[in-house]
């Protein structure tokens, strides 16, 4: 792997509290000028790792280096990183312009003023200066916030949920907005969100967390198309996964059997060929046709009655209840070709073998067909 | 249906602001049992001293005193206790400043790192008032006497000399106003530090601010209103107190409230007395409008 100066390695890292493992061996390299995305459930570890790396919690075990710096022990203001914190901390009794320069003065640089006018200006906050925090919007807020760590010209950007607390509206804004100035600072950013459409508008890479370890990295469209892991196929985006047995190779394809019905997946699509597995197909790669009408050549299908339709705009979802009982989500695009589907039709869902794709399943575990946030370990049996 | 409904809500609707108006007297009944308290043990006593403090001093409570207007008064008590006033404002600020040497740390450590010693430290802090403040100051003077340990021990490592006492010196009586007021303070400051946003230290911290610097820069800023209010609580009974300077002291460390003390009960010089009273209080209060300014007026809630 080609190694750059800035680049930030957390290695073997381990945290502790007390008899609870947040952060659990954790090894990961993001390269300089990244726009990283930690993608997690509430307390997957995800800030715990941030925190590691901003120096406000120190690791049990492990290392944190910047290129072949050493910082594991480093005091938060000896680090060459700075943070947006989710409660943005701005400090109440110094007005913005203060609040910015606030790190500036404490390295004593030279011309204070003007670095902060250019740094409010950034963020689109000029005419600010002699506001208090709290005269200001929450949306503004945050730009203070990221104004006051970008000023720093920190070799990394911590931002911790920095979006969390603002509308939806403006987080649409403030996204557009955070690539934009990432993409001309060039400074790398680690970016600990919950929201998986947050980290895969923003990040080019994606790490999902669960249960303090990482489950898969990649880029965001990478781990949508072919996730790892069935957490990951349900904590980004909505999955339908059917429990099968693999029966090995076949050509290119690997044999899935499940509920009588045999299934082809290719093997480039699999991530395992023998044993249990799920056999895998977003909710949006399966289209519905009425009972007994052709299924495209090619395309596997399962059929079933449609239970529930709920039309969001975009697409009409429908859940397709199949002879064994499972339920399955598939997304009809609202294009206009096709007529809806009454409750009770007799359809058949079929993909694209392509589109699928087989993870591997713990044996005696059932379909999950919706995503499991919390509890990634439970069987997510539906009705 | 509809129709008669609108016409049923009518009457509802007109009572409502008759309604209101019946509770309008609501506050000022509550707030009349304060006022009267006020005015009854306030603002009646205030005005019967101003009256005296502007008595003809050539009366006695034998003979009567006449209302002369007589403003000399105050210019004859100030002058007369002048070495006792300036003593008392001197002790008060010293007796503060070790106060807040003592207190801040305290409240700090109370507030920020006690964990779960917090809530036994603060009864520790409040504990020593369930006992009276005139038990207490004589404790103190069970301490500091002469043949007790801490005077011992001091004369044996050579800070006392070999006759050097603590009992009826000013270092008693600063000691006793220190301790006497010192929860005053710390309370105060600790409510302050408690409301600290801790998230403020760590993002000091991330913007490369040292601990030393990041107290100097957000928590003493931000502990201010807290440090303004005790230091006042402290200073403004300290000045005016004469139990610890009359226990703990001698007749060279007396402060102004011995001889507002001895002006209405041993010589039973009313007008002089009260005319001090007067001054004494005017004279707090400039200062107590001066050290607001100076700390900034919005800091202050």
């Amino acid at each position: 792997m080609e190694s750059t100066a800035g680049d930030l390695h957390i290695a073997n890292v381990t945290k502790r509290f007390g008899i609870f493992t947040a952060v659990d061996d954790l090894t990961l390299t993001i390269p300089q000028g990244a726009f990283f995305a930690l993608l997690g459930a509430s307390g997957c570890g995800k800030t715990t790792t941030l925190r590691m790396v901003a120096g406000l919690e120190e690791p049990t075990a492990g290392q944190v280096r910047l290129g072949d710096r050493d910082i594991t022990r480093l005091r938060p203001y000896q680090r060459p990183v700075n943070t947006v914190f989710q409660s943005y901390a701005l400090f109440p009794h110094l007005d913005v312009f203060e609040n910015v320069a606030f790190g500036l003065r404490r390295r004593k640089v030279r011309q204070v003023a003007s670095q902060v006018e250019r740094m409010l200006a950034l963020v689109q906050l000029e005419g600010f200066t002699k506001r208090r925090p709290a005269e200001l919007s929450g949306g503004q807020q945050q730009r203070v916030a990221l104004a006051r760590a970008l000023i720093n010209h920190p070799q990394v950007l911590l931002l911790d949920e920095p979006l969390g607390a603002l509308d939806l509206k403006l987080r649409r804004q403030m996204q557009i907005e955070l690539k934009r100035i990432q993409t001309e600072v060039g400074i790398t950013f680690v970016h600990v969100t919950h929201d998986q459409e947050e980290a895969m508008t923003m990040a080019d890479t994606v790490a999902v967390m669960n249960a303090g370890r990482i489950e898969q990295l990649g880029r965001p469209a990478e781990i949508y198309e072919y996730p790892a892991t069935a957490f990951v196929a349900n904590f980004l985006g909505q999955s339908n996964l059917l429990a099968g047995e693999a029966a090995g190779l076949s050509g290119g394809d690997v044999l899935v059997s499940a509920y009588e019905q045999r299934f082809a997946v290719p093997a480039v699509r699999a991530r395992a060929d023998q044993g249990p597995v799920f056999l895998g197909v977003r909710p949006e790669k399966l289209a519905l046709v009425a009972d007994g009408a052709a299924v495209p050549a090619g395309h596997q299908s399962v059929a079933g009655v449609v239970t529930d339709s709920s039309y969001v705009g975009v697409s009409t979802q429908y859940l397709v209840r199949t002879g064994w009982g499972t339920e399955l989500a598939v997304f009809a695009p609202n294009s206009g070709t096709a007529a809806p589907l009454a409750l009770g039709a007799r359809v058949t869902a079929h993909w694209d073998p392509r589109h699928a794709f087989i993870l591997r399943r713990e044996p005696g575990e059932g379909d999950r067909t919706t995503p499991v946030l919390d509890e990634p370990d439970a069987v997510g049996a539906v009705s | 249906m509809t129709l008669m409904t609108g016409i049923g809500a009518a009457p509802a609707g007109s009572a409502r602001p008759a309604r209101k108006s019946g509770r309008r007297w609501l506050p000022y009944l509550l707030l009349l049992p304060g006022t009267l308290w006020l005015v009854v043990f306030f603002f009646g006593p205030m005005l019967t001293l101003g009256a005296a403090s502007l008595w003809d001093p050539a009366g006695s409570l034998q003979t009567g005193y006449a209302q002369t207007l007589s403003f000399g008064n105050y210019v004859d008590a100030v002058r007369d206790a002048g070495p006792q006033l300036l003593r008392s404002f001197w002790y008060a600020a010293i007796a503060t400043l070790i106060g807040v040497i003592i207190g801040y740390p305290l409240a700090y450590a109370i507030a920020l790192k006690a964990g779960r010693w917090k809530y036994l430290l603060l009864v520790a802090v409040v504990a020593p008032m369930f006992t009276s403040f005139l038990v207490r100051t004589l404790a103190w003077k069970t301490i500091l006497s002469d043949n007790g340990a801490l005077v011992g021990l001091l004369r044996d490592i050579g800070i006392l000399g070999a006759d050097g006492r603590l009992l009826a010196t000013p270092i008693a009586v600063v000691l006793g106003l220190t301790y006497n007021f010192l929860p005053f303070l710390v309370l105060p400051l600790y409510a302050s530090l408690e409301r600290l946003d801790r998230r403020l230290l760590e993002a000091a911290g991330d913007l490369y601010a040292s601990p030393a610097r990041s107290f100097v820069k957000i928590t003493l800023p931000l502990s201010m209103p807290g440090l303004v209010a005790g230091t006042l609580l402290f200073f403004i009974p300290a000045v005016g107190d004469y139990i610890n300077a009359e226990l703990l002291g001698n007749p060279n460390t007396y402060m102004v409230g011995n001889v507002i003390d001895s002006a209405f009960l041993v010589r039973l010089d009313y007008p002089h007395g009260a005319a001090l009273s007067f001054a004494l209080m005017f004279l707090i209060l400039i200062i107590v409008m001066v050290y607001l300014f100076r700390s900034g007026t919005d800091e202050v809630v």
